[in-house]
């Protein structure tokens, strides 16, 4: 089944926040953020923005009406900064104008009298310093310091990756309109309405009820308006409150990049001990997390890093620890993957050393560690394992053997050309690690005409939620699809609903979906018994008509639903659903916090421009594990889609801070993310089918995050190019692998020329 | 007022010229299927269509119109989502729709109206093609396979034209609406009315060409400026030959210059070079004499044209000036050209068969991406001794430059591998980049050192590329 928007959205009819027809009176609101990364502020002038034409208010901390606080996991992060500024763009006044135009002319007249304080950017001098968002964490399994005596080989390094800008291609946004009796209706560009909700809330001072979040659609989300929705949200609504006024705030990009939070930049440690037969007896790491100026998503963040540090392989004797560490940055936030492609990283970067040291390919050791059913996470969880399955399958599927004699051959022939070639192994547990939000909740009401409407906690954002919600519903109910429309996502309707994020939301919401058809199903057979005077046992649902014993009747969906409205029975149904089984102890740090386990297998080829150090991804082959797939159309959207996203991060996608905490990377122009030329001419995809039962939905495994990490093969495919050029070449294992790092690598740095060491994470850059 | 026809739509607005398209369309004439990305031309959301007469018919071009300004539109067709909207899907949007090549939808109106735009171009029914079409769309969902199997689709419907006029074979094959029949005898009418009317008669303190750097620049500041249009002026547009000199007056577009017969004959791997400068529809609108006048360090044509010691003609309004454009570039965004002086033309000598040239060019991304460095060379080597050369390089100074320290050493020498070696030392004394979002001062310097090798091993590939890769080239 296609994306049930895909003909509105071809036609250009689907509305997104901006779309919205206005409300007559509305007011337009634009943030002022602060001009430099840390400091107290002396003097605050909004009196001229005041004074520019069409401007109604400047509103400032002053002006909240409830707390002036929006931190969702930590209460460290106020909406309006008031004495203190702690990254650049943290908002400081919200101008609110007639137009658009009057209020973006207006806040360029407001400044700001700021005595600076240190700023820091790099999360180990946080660290050194003693600023972390929350007490490390650690995540144990056996004992590494003993079984470092059993290792033959033992490696020790360094390994960073950069932030990622999420690029929704919407930007963030909301619109608030008031209500009678001090209501507030809220459109928000939102993953998580009850986060939403609850920001509102506190901000506003209006208790939950009073505000009703609708979301309709996002152009985008990647996790970037998972929590940082909230703070457009806010502002509006505090606005909207205080002035009587619909007011609505449309982020330009520019302020949409400087604003925002981006994926967690982490810099770590490892140490890997392997015996004499490459098994790993023993990994250590230390992350340090760079969590930006206030915790948002980080602790949970950072926690996600540690569940998957030892990515898909079983490692005896693990002790990781992790710092959330404070940085004079915008708050980072939740990106595909959720810290765990930074902790899978560090892993392959750590097999990669000790294969460069012993002269093996990393796929020799990759392949002698991949986790079996039975073994242990570090975590407690034991392992229902595919990787063995996926990794066995790619490898025999796509010819690994052929391919790797192609590409010696290749670089043989070649001098100014080199291929490189990865394998990555992927697996990613699926639930939020915080267990309690392991819970959905669906509506569904039947209409007497057949029709059927379906309201869920999922946020429709491209990842085809709505599309597998309406499969469920209309499979369950037996009925045509065309009867079923799913309505935007209301908190009036569904309440306390979790962001759609962990790559759960199909499965969560559309177990509630199910739950609640499957009790219509159970009544409308009631009704249908009566009727047909037989037991219900005898009646089926097939098709839109009813069956009994198999038999067909003359009683059809519409005329069945017509006689239970007559006889006085609900058609209508909310259900709710939480996973079972699965509880995280996070003190002990061990439990069964993972509902299941996503695994696949990548194989990624890249090519070297040995001369001027650019390159091409040029295949990536994967066997993944679908489960049973409800909708390949979609799944395998999903999987493009997020391999491509992790090629990005891990190439091309450079985020830029300078030293003064300052975002140079803050235009499409300076922040690139991949073009149609830059994706691998093939991707090919082949499903591993499982018939054991799962806690999917119909047993179709979540598909949003797990394809992503695939892309961490370019970086080491890269690499390997790069080593096939210049074997001796001393390359740090610091991603993105930008055309500029190959360059310096292929070469080793050795220029005659070289007048500064700066690394490209704190360029100076000339403004 | 001005006037031009906005999908089936006469438009007269009394609006400020120097706002953008895309706020006129979404705000002013609530049409919202145009989305809003990034307002800087890089995503191609709000891309367009935008029709012109031309010898008679309509041809039609994409254009982001983020950045064009309504100054840009007088007397044409603009086409918008709603505008190619017919009740079944269009053959593009049904390509789209079957190939799951929309995921959120907020870039696809743009996706849609990019290969709509290749289905009323005159370019090949290709895979490739139509892939180049969408160059200038970003989508950040799908990873866009999905959407080069759409392409494909729409490639493959296209085959059955046979050299019909593209929008009448669109509007038989449901392509685009039967409105589009009627558009070429509109602006007809449009045009004959329009003569003469849009003369601004006030000192301007702006001028606009296709307007691709200033309204990523200036956005806010501009919408109310007093604006010269200077992209439909008749005088500033056409590429032509006369005797040994190529013209080009400085209102033509890229696409223009890729198109341009004069140019495919002299650099046959032109179309290769421009495939590096940014994406279709800012080719489509961005002008040569802007890309000069902008005055980066880094554009791509500045540093093509300085490499064949082009020549530039200002006019004042009064009379016309020369000036050679290595000679234009006095400092950083500092130019050799008055307030009230326009670049009129560009010429240059066009290479001859001893002539060898190529350009180069390396950014972060490879396509629709500022150059970290860019390099173009123009030599000439008689009996292995070098008797013309011209070398420029971007990215490397504060101004667009001419390497003429490493021309001089280079001159009247045996080309060698070692004489390559020791020019890119003298390269090294004359350059000074910094360090910024598009490479540190080391890599900028590293990435010249390599390009001018790129060059000569590409031009003269007798040379011995180990001997040009020993460290000690370094």
């Amino acid at each position: 089944m296609k994306n049930i928007d895909s003909r509105t959205h071809v036609r250009g009819e689907s509305v997104y926040l901006d779309d919205i027809p206005l409300i007559q009176g509305t007011l337009f609101g634009v943030a002022f953020g602060s001009p430099m990364a840390h400091g107290v502020i002396r003097n605050l002038n909004v009196a001229d923005a005041e004074a520019m034409p069409g401007v109604v208010r400047v509103l400032t901390h002053k002006d909240v009406t409830g707390e002036n606080q929006i931190g969702g996991i930590i209460p460290d992060e106020p909406l309006f900064a008031d004495h203190h500024v702690h990254y650049v763009g943290m908002p400081i006044a919200f101008v609110v104008a007639e137009t658009d135009d009057d209020a973006r002319a207006a806040v360029k007249k407001i400044t700001v009298d700021i005595e600076p304080l240190r700023v820091i950017t790099d999360p180990r001098e946080a660290q050194a310093l003693g600023e972390l968002i929350i007490p490390p964490k650690h995540f144990r399994l056996g004992d590494t310091s003993t079984a470092w005596a059993q290792c033959m080989h033992i490696f020790e390094g360094c390994a960073d990756t950069n932030g990622q800008e999420h690029l929704y291609i919407e930007t963030q946004g909301a619109y608030a309109i008031p209500q009678e009796n001090n209501g507030i209706k809220l459109y928000s560009s939102t993953q998580g309405p009850t986060a939403v909700q609850r920001a509102v809330s506190r901000s506003s001072g209006l208790p939950m009820h009073q505000i009703e979040v609708d979301v309709i659609r996002l152009g985008g989300g990647f996790g970037g308006k998972e929590d940082q929705a909230n703070m457009w949200a806010a502002l509006v609504a505090v606005a909207a409150h205080v002035l009587k006024k619909p007011v609505k705030y449309s982020l330009h990009r520019m302020e949409d990049m400087a604003m925002t939070g981006k994926r967690h930049p982490y810099s770590s440690d490892f140490k890997i001990g392997l015996d004499n037969d490459l098994k790993i007896i023993a990994y250590e790491a230390t992350f340090y997390q760079n969590a930006g100026a206030a915790a948002d998503l980080s602790p949970a963040v950072l926690e996600r890093t540690l569940f998957h540090c030892t990515n898909s392989y079983y490692v005896p004797n693990v002790s990781a620890t992790a710092y959330s560490c404070r940085t004079h940055l915008p708050p980072n936030t939740a990106f595909r993957g959720f810290g765990g492609p930074q902790g899978m990283f560090v892993i392959e970067a750590a097999i990669a050393k000790a294969a460069e040291s012993l002269r093996i390919d990393a796929s020799v050791i990759q392949e002698k560690n991949l986790i079996q059913t039975g073994d242990e996470f570090p975590f407690g969880q034991k392992a229902e394992s595919e990787a063995p399955a996926c990794w066995h399958k790619t490898t025999e599927l796509y010819e690994l053997n052929a391919i790797r004699e192609r590409i010696a051959t290749f670089n043989n022939e070649n001098r100014l050309s080199k291929k490189g070639l990865a394998l990555m192994p992927v697996c990613f547990g699926i639930s939020f690690t915080n267990t309690r939000m392991n819970q959905a909740r669906a509506l569904v009401h039947l209409y007497t005409d057949g029709s059927v409407n379906v309201s869920t906690g999922a946020v429709e954002m491209g990842q085809g939620v709505n599309t597998k919600m309406l499969q469920v519903a209309a499979q369950v109910l037996s009925i045509r699809s065309e009867r079923v429309k799913l309505l935007t996502t209301s908190t009036y309707r569904i309440a306390s609903t979790s962001p759609s994020a962990a790559s759960a939301t199909a499965d969560l919401n559309g177990r509630a979906v199910q739950l609640a058809c499957d009790e219509l199903v159970k009544r409308l057979k009631t009704v249908a018994a009566g009727e047909l005077q037989t037991d219900v046992e005898a009646i089926t649902l097939k098709d839109e008509w009813v069956y009994v014993n198999d038999q067909k009747t003359d009683w059809d969906w519409e005329r069945l639903l017509m006689a239970a409205f007559s006889k006085r029975v609900s058609l209508s149904e909310h259900a709710h659903y939480a996973t079972p089984g699965i509880h995280f102890d996070p003190i002990a740090a061990k439990g069964h916090p993972f509902a299941y386990h996503v695994y696949g297998t990548a194989i990624v080829e890249t090519t070297v421009d040995c001369l001027r150090g650019i390159y091409e991804i040029n295949n990536i082959k994967v066997v993944h594990d679908f489960g049973v797939s409800m909708n390949t159309a979609i799944d395998r959207g999903q999987i493009e889609g997020g391999i491509v996203q992790g090629l990005g991060w891990m190439t091309m996608e450079e985020v830029i801070f300078d030293k003064t905490g300052r975002l140079r990377s803050n235009a499409l122009s300076t922040y690139k993310v991949p073009d149609i030329y830059s994706v691998p001419d093939e991707i090919a995809i082949e499903a591993l089918k499982t018939e054991q039962d799962n806690l999917a939905i119909f047993r179709s495994k979540a598909v949003g995050e797990p394809p992503l990490m695939y892309g961490i093969g370019a970086y080491f495919a890269l690499r390997n190019a790069i080593l096939a050029f210049n074997p001796t070449a001393r390359i740090p294992f610091d991603a993105p692998m930008t055309p500029e790092k190959v360059l310096l690598a292929l070469y080793d740095g050795r220029t005659s020329f070289s007048t500064n060491d700066q690394t490209a994470s704190y360029v100076a850059v000339n403004s | 007022m001005i006037s031009f026809i906005l999908n089936n739509k006469q438009i007269n607005t009394s609006l400020p010229p120097g706002t953008t398209l895309l706020d006129f369309v979404r705000y002013n004439q609530h049409l919202t299927g145009t989305k809003i990305g990034c307002r800087e031309g890089d995503c191609g959301a709000c891309t367009v269509l935008v029709g012109e007469l031309c010898e008679g018919a309509v041809r039609y071009r994409t254009a982001t119109s983020c950045l064009m300004p309504l100054g840009n539109a007088p007397g044409k067709h603009i086409v918008t989502i709603e505008g190619i909207n017919l009740d079944v899907l269009t053959p593009v949007q049904q390509a789209m729709t079957d190939e799951s090549a929309t995921q959120c939808g907020f870039c696809t109106p743009g996706f849609v109206m990019s290969l709509a735009g290749f289905c009323l171009s005159d370019k090949a029914p290709t895979r490739q093609n139509a892939i180049a079409a969408i160059d200038g769309n970003i989508c950040r969902c799908t990873g866009y396979k999905s959407i080069e199997r759409a392409a494909e689709r729409v490639a493959n419907q296209l085959e059955g034209c046979n050299g019909e006029e593209a929008a009448q074979f669109a509007v038989e094959q449901s392509i685009l609406p039967d409105y589009f029949t009627h558009i070429p005898e509109r602006l007809h009418t449009l045009s004959l009315r329009l003569n003469g009317e849009h003369q601004n008669g006030t000192l301007s303190v702006q001028y606009v060409g296709g307007g691709t750097d200033v309204y990523v620049q200036k956005h806010d500041e501009i919408k109310d400026a007093s604006i010269q249009f200077l992209s439909d002026k008749p005088y500033l547009k056409g590429i032509r030959q006369e005797g040994r000199e190529c013209l080009i007056q400085a209102a033509s577009t890229v696409t223009d210059l890729i198109e341009s017969v004069v140019i495919q004959t002299y650099f046959p791997d032109f179309k290769t070079y421009a495939k590096l400068v940014s994406s279709t529809p800012i080719r489509n609108m961005a002008t040569i004499g802007g890309n000069f006048v902008n005055a980066s360090p880094i554009g791509d044509f500045t540093i093509f044209f300085l490499a064949l010691d082009a020549t530039l003609a200002l006019n004042d309004g009064s009379q016309t000036r020369e000036v050679p454009l290595h000679r234009f570039y006095k400092g950083y965004k500092t130019l050799d050209k008055q307030a009230d002086e326009v670049l009129e033309q560009i010429r240059f000598t066009l290479p001859n068969s001893a002539t060898r040239f190529n350009f180069e060019k390396v950014s972060k991304r490879t396509h629709l991406d500022i150059a970290s460095v860019n390099s173009a060379i123009r030599i000439t080597v008689e009996e292995d001794i070098i008797t013309d050369i011209c070398l420029s390089a971007g990215g490397v100074a504060p101004i667009p430059k001419r390497l003429e320290k490493t021309e001089e050493f280079l001159i009247g020498k045996e080309l060698t591998e070692s004489l390559v070696i020791d020019a890119i030392n003298v390269t090294q004394t004359e350059i000074s980049p910094i360090s910024d979002a598009r490479g540190t001062e080391t890599y900028k310097r590293l990435l010249l050192s390599q390009l001018i090798k790129a060059h000569f091993l590409k031009l003269f590939p007798g040379l011995n590329v180990e001997q040009l890769l020993t460290p000690s080239a370094l």
